[in-house]
């Protein structure tokens, strides 16, 4: 069926010429100057004003393309000698060598060359020129030079559409690999085109990544395993998780069947220790923490499911985002969920309603990293909503100490591993801040301005020296901080100790307060209802009288703010009046021209 | 011919001497104590290494010219006398 509008018109009056006119200007608006407004602004005498008297200049900046550069060997052939003789004969090698040495030119030479020789070795062998001195002191770490961070290298994403760096890795020995996992966990933001590769880039060369690893779904967390080197854990956005080995080749090894991985991404994924260093676990926001062994991928060999019931229902289950271990504490693990939770579990409970210990509240928002300190296990830091927290397993209504609410979301944050009062975060306007607990905890001790993206994810390298943090546009940078913040200083360990355990008992007495309170709140009430109980009737008042009550209470509420107001206002426009008045009268006594 | 020999052997006896190299400027080893492919390695890489080092010293004075190049490193030293037909190659292990 065609959908048709027909409209008719009178042949004259199509095309009708238009008829333009003069007419005079005519005013629309005017605007008077005001002299009432002069009153706002306040005469300046005398002015400052800079002159200079320089040139001009400007500022540019110019920027080489990158230039790929690959390292190549070369391979040492014999030569120089002259056509005639053929380097593999031995005979006619020889029947040279002999002739050269007969040569005349070559004793002299030799002879000369021989006395000058013999003089520098005896002088090597008199005093060695190149000795180290003063080697054993100690240099003095006193210097008062300001903490600073300065970016050694930039490794960007080489395609052309840009994924967001979710996961660093750093390479178990040596530390000159650095594995990627690239993904883009905006929902169903990925553009078709998007490439499912992450990379492992060798610090030394940002130009081109050393290699590639093709999962079947971007990689949202990607792990070394701390014993060998060589093998690498990733969890993708589909749910699955796969193994791959570097000697192999860029396609995973084994990858876990769909059927019975996760729903969800799986947002991190552990190695733990075990003697065959093949356990792993991973967790996922559809609820689950599953455990597997990387030898049988096909299903795996352990369930929680994170039902705070203890039901094991995943309808009610949190997701997990971050998950922590440990391994001097190899029985018990945590981890945070999207729900600002922190649950603590016990591997080797005997039931999975015994699996889950405890909880710790606080946080707004999903926990996006969760690290135990490697100097006081007992204490963990947590990185949620705006702040970073930090807590101590003992205490679980709230955390010993934390940062103030930042401006953006922080995305992820990690311990130093050589000092114990220090720890790094990274937040969505792109800043790195280093907070040194020790030294001030109202402000991170150094703030840096890394990119103008968001940054996602960083990872500090085992030395305590090196950083990297990934951003959302794919390009991660690796930093190196300042020695003061990457050598322990003196006491700093007793002072630490000190600190924590300050905070923990003063949250623990805040707590026995809080408790007390209660409890003579509780016996408070359950007195006045005894009396109570003997006055109105039986029962609690229904949800209508309840809601009565309310509304009455809002509207007395209300007016009594109204009537205050009022009166406040009625007071300063009495108050006003009398300053208009007085200011007139002083004016008009003066004369115009004064002030 | 005997003189040759006799300052060879006295430099191949004095402390710490691990190796000694006579090559020719195109890189032809005459004589050497070590073995033939630790050599011609050798006669390669310092051959290029000497005209490198001659060329820089007589860039920056042209009355200048190169009478010994001493390379040390963590291991050893290293020690070149050149002249204009031949080196002298020889490495060391400084006592310390």
């Amino acid at each position: 069926m065609e959908i048709v509008y027909v409209y008719a018109r009178r042949r004259c009056d199509f095309g009708r010429p238009c008829n333009f006119s003069d007419r005079p200007a005519e005013l629309h608006v005017d605007v008077l100057p005001d002299p009432a407004l002069a009153a706002d602004f306040v005469r300046r005498d005398p002015c400052d004003v800079a002159v200079q008297c320089a040139q001009e200049m400007s500022e540019h900046e110019v920027n080489t393309e990158r230039f790929e550069s690959e390292a190549r060997g070369i391979n040492h052939v014999e030569g120089g000698w002259p056509k005639d003789i053929n380097p593999q004969e031995m005979e006619q090698t020889i029947r040279f060598r002999k002739k050269v040495e007969k040569d005349e030119n070559y004793l002299n030479t030799v002879m000369q060359l021989g006395t000058l020789m013999e003089h520098c070795i005896k002088q090597n062998n008199a005093i060695d020129i190149y000795q180290e001195y003063f080697e054993d002191e100690e240099e003095m770490v006193d210097s008062r030079e300001r903490p600073s961070a300065k970016t050694i290298n930039v490794f960007r994403d080489p395609n052309e559409v840009k994924r967001t760096a979710t996961s660093l890795s750093w390479h178990p020995d040596g530390s000159r690999k650095l594995a990627i996992a690239y993904s883009c966990l905006e929902f169903q933001r990925a553009a078709k085109n998007m490439s499912f590769d992450s990379y492992i880039w060798d610090i030394e060369n940002p130009s081109c990544p050393e290699m590639t690893l093709k999962p079947a779904s971007p990689l949202v967390c990607l792990e070394y395993n701390p014993k060998d080197s060589h093998i690498l854990l990733g969890g993708s956005y589909n749910g699955q998780i796969g193994y791959w080995d570097t000697r192999k080749g860029s396609q995973p090894v084994e990858t876990s069947a769909i059927e019975h991985g996760h729903r969800d991404p799986v947002y991190k994924a552990i190695w733990l220790q075990s003697k065959t260093g093949t356990d792993t676990f991973s967790a996922s926001t559809d609820g689950q923490v599953l455990w597997w062994d990387i030898r049988k991928m096909s299903e795996p060999t352990e369930r929680l499911v994170l039902d705070l019931g203890r039901k094991g229902n995943l309808d009610n289950a949190l997701g997990a985002i971050s998950l922590e271990f440990e391994s001097t504490m190899p029985t018990k693990f945590m981890v945070g969920t999207e729900q600002g939770l922190v649950v603590s579990c016990n591997r080797k409970a005997k039931t999975p309603a015994e699996k889950i210990v405890c909880t710790y509240s606080g946080h707004h928002g999903p926990i996006y990293a969760l690290q135990r300190n490697p100097f006081f296990p007992k204490n963990f830091l947590t990185v949620a909503d705006w702040t970073a927290r930090i807590w101590s397993e003992d205490i679980k209504e709230s955390s010993i100490m934390w940062t103030k609410y930042h401006m953006s979301y922080l995305m992820d944050g990690c311990w130093s591993p050589v000092r114990p009062s220090v720890f790094f975060t990274v937040k969505m306007d792109g800043t790195l801040d280093v907070w040194d607990y020790l030294f001030k905890h109202n402000d991170p001790t150094l703030s840096l301005k890394v990119c103008d993206e968001g940054l996602f994810s960083l990872r500090v390298q085992d030395s305590g020296a090196l950083l990297a943090c990934g951003s959302q546009l794919g390009t991660a940078t690796l930093l190196e901080v300042s020695p003061d913040l990457s050598t322990m200083q003196r006491n700093e360990k007793a002072l630490a100790t000190a600190m924590f355990e300050r905070e923990t008992k003063r949250e623990k007495i805040l707590e026995a307060r809080q408790r007390e309170m209660r409890v003579k709140e509780r016996s408070r009430s359950e007195q006045s209802k005894e009396d109570e109980g003997r006055d109105t009737d039986a029962g609690d008042e229904s949800a209508e009288q309840l809601l009565a009550r309310a509304e009455r209470d809002f509207f007395e509420i209300v007016g009594a703010e109204l009537k205050k107001r009022e009166l406040e206002a009625g007071q300063e426009q009495i108050g006003a009046e009398e300053l208009a008045g007085y200011f007139l009268t002083s004016y008009q006594a003066n004369g115009p021209g004064c002030q | 011919m005997a003189e040759v020999e006799e300052t060879l052997k006295r430099i191949q006896t004095q402390k710490g001497v691990q190796g000694i190299i006579i090559v020719t400027a195109e890189g032809i080893p005459i004589r050497s104590t070590l073995d033939n492919a630790s050599t011609v390695q050798y006669a390669g890489l310092i051959q290029q290494l000497v005209m490198k080092a001659r060329v820089t010293v007589r860039e920056m004075d042209p009355q200048n010219d190169l009478t010994f190049l001493r390379i040390r490193s963590k291991k050893n030293e290293i020690m070149i006398a050149p002249d204009k037909d031949y080196f002298l190659i020889v490495i060391q292990n400084p006592t310390d």
